[in-house]
């Protein structure tokens, strides 16, 4: 029962709060194809991989008062939601041991970023089953503004994601 | 791109009488040939609407209906876009294989089905047309590649957004389709709209779709249809119910098989599934009356789970709910408790379903440039956000949209002795 609202409410309270939904949605894509047990279905959206299946789950959280969600002005026009775990959250999660693994290096590796860097990476790992040079080359035709800008520093991120994949999660190797 | 035999057209156009559209067209020998393969025809055999049929009896429409339908509307949409200049001809059929092929992945009762075994019907999707299938010949048959680009469109990266946005955006083909479709077929009053005065207010815009400001009331018409028929027909409480007992089917098949149980009818069609060594080939030879024929032969199993759940689906034996509220959390385990001391497994027994398990969804204005909003193209020539120009959009897209109930079987409780103390502690629970 809600085991999967469970780990987005871990994810969440490992990492402290989570600023915008879109980091949401591209940190538990990365996270899902690192092995997390992340279960939603993405799909191909105008800015990378995206489930509609994740955004209803965090409303559903939000309307349960297992999170708490703060709006914030990101610039004059914008502003982002920022989401930290309520104490009610806290009780809920007391229900559900273990429902993420303690990764905390990748996981932290991975929250670091900002979401533009992690739109990328989602969207290079998107379309990791093709050949490295024809993943890029359908990167960039679909999103060149992100992908474009860092993609030295994404393919490296990449490869250090999957090193300390191995590290870390061996059974999903 | 070379042209060959199957861009040709059809000597003489064929037509398909449909209800939602009178007649579906077609003309190229591409489209006709795709439709007459054996994995468009299985969609004869997979229901538009899962198990609404158990709550909308006249909602035993197909995927196959609904595809030609999309395919239907692409086309007089692309005709209205090239009448305007809007449309690059080299992408005519490609959209129009994608429309007419957008589903072709779907499986028997898809969603519960992918739910237990993992498995994705637009991943299907794809197989089926880059895979080893007649309509994977038949679309290589236009050139190298093309194949890969109709998969693109469907899988929305497909470089030109227009032509992506016509088969998957808020307003596409798809979705007009299935509303109007599914409107006829439940027999509901909501759920119409008007849909040629959209296509005549549709105007392209930087490789996306816009409306005309004046044909907003057709879009607000539009939208709340999608609203009405998803509180209505498909986000049912009695359908969801019947979607809880079908997943459950499908689970306990799965365990008992794995537990080296002696089925009656051994589910060979779908021992390849529970090993999760399914091949696209035994995907193919599924379909929605082979699951039931299954359904109903496991009544007479002698594990009294499993035919306990296949009668209830088969004679329209659901579960009843109670709202979830978040202090049913604090008691699910001494619920689930109760429900063992009284023999009734929770595992198959007690169940919650959430709106994220809905396939459908609401219109939201945009969500940090992941979805794409309805823009409205003003007098001016700016493009404004649809429910910044509606107020009846507004009203409804800023509101909660969720909802979450708990399913259990409501008979099993009440046939417990009457003051026993775990029914007592079940009812207490539930508020019933």
């Amino acid at each position: 029962m809600l085991e999967d609202h469970a780990k987005i409410a871990a994810l969440i309270n490992q990492t402290g709060g989570i600023s915008g939904r879109k980091k949401l949605q591209k940190a538990v894509y990365i996270f899902q194809r690192l092995g997390y047990p992340f279960q939603q279905i993405f799909h191909f959206h105008f800015s990378g991989p995206y489930s509609e299946e994740l955004s209803i789950q965090l409303e559903e959280l939000c309307d349960f008062g297992f999170l708490i969600e703060d709006r914030e002005d990101r610039n004059e026009e914008e502003e982002t939601c920022f989401y930290r775990l309520s104490e009610a959250g806290e009780g809920f999660l007391t229900h559900y041991k273990n429902v993420l693994p303690t990764v905390r290096r990748l996981t932290e590796q991975v929250m670091n970023q900002n979401t533009w860097f992690l739109e990328a990476v989602a969207i290079l790992l998107y379309f990791d089953y093709l050949p490295r040079i024809e993943a890029i080359e359908k990167a960039k035709a679909l999103n060149n503004e992100s992908v474009g800008e860092n993609l030295e520093h994404v393919l490296a991120f990449i490869d250090e994601l999957h090193m300390l994949q191995s590290i870390e999660m061996p059974v999903s190797q | 791109m070379v042209l060959t035999r199957s861009f040709q057209k059809l000597n003489e156009e064929k037509v398909f009488k449909d209800p939602v559209h009178r007649y579906i067209h077609v003309r190229d020998r591409l489209i006709w040939d795709l439709i007459g393969t054996p994995e468009f025809q299985r969609l004869r055999r997979i229901r538009q609407l899962g198990t609404t049929f158990l709550t909308f009896h006249g909602a035993e429409h197909s995927r196959f209906g609904h595809s030609l339908g999309v395919y239907e509307i692409a086309r007089r949409v692309i005709d209205i876009f090239k009448y305007r200049n809007h449309w690059d001809d080299s992408e005519t059929m490609i959209a129009l294989c994608a429309a007419l092929l957008h589903d072709v992945g779907h499986g028997p009762f898809s969603h519960s089905f992918e739910k237990v075994f993992g498995t994705n019907h637009e991943e299907y999707t794809q197989k089926i047309i880059l895979g080893d299938t007649e309509i994977h010949r038949l679309l290589e048959e236009q050139g190298e590649g093309f194949a890969e680009k109709v998969a693109d469109v469907i899988g929305k990266t497909y470089p030109n957004r227009l032509v992506v946005s016509l088969i998957s955006s808020q307003i596409d083909a798809d979705r007009m389709d299935y509303l109007l479709r599914d409107a006829y077929f439940t027999g509901v009053s909501y759920g119409h709209f008007d849909m040629e005065r959209i296509w005549r207010v549709m105007r392209t815009q930087d490789d996306q779709i816009v409306f005309k400001f004046s044909g907003m009331h057709a879009v607000e018409d539009y939208i709340m249809s999608r609203y009405q028929m998803y509180w209505q027909v498909y986000f049912h409480p009695v359908t969801r119910s019947a979607e809880v007992i079908l997943t459950q089917i499908l689970h306990r098949a799965k365990v008992l098989y794995h537990e080296g149980f002696r089925f009656k009818y051994a589910p060979y069609p779908l021992i390849k599934i529970f090993k999760g060594e399914m091949t696209l080939k035994d995907y193919l030879k599924l379909d929605e009356s082979v699951i039931l024929y299954f359904f109903q032969a496991w009544q007479e199993e002698k594990d009294p789970i499993l035919s306990d759940l296949c009668f209830r689906f088969m004679n329209r034996r659901l579960f009843k709910y109670v709202e979830f509220t978040p202090s049913l959390i604090e008691s699910k385990d001494q619920l689930a408790g109760a429900f063992r001391d009284a023999g009734i497994d929770p595992d198959y027994y007690l169940e919650i379903d959430s709106s994220s398990n809905s396939p459908y969804d609401l219109y939201r204005p945009g969500e940090e440039g992941e979805r794409q909003p309805i823009q409205l193209l003003m007098p001016d020539g700016t493009l404004h956000e649809l429910s910044q120009e509606s107020d009846v959009v507004g009203s409804i897209t800023g509101k909660r949209r969720t909802d979450v109930k708990l399913y259990y079987p409501k008979d099993r409780v009440f046939d417990l002795p009457e003051h026993s103390p775990y029914r007592e502690r079940i009812q207490e629970i539930l508020g019933i």
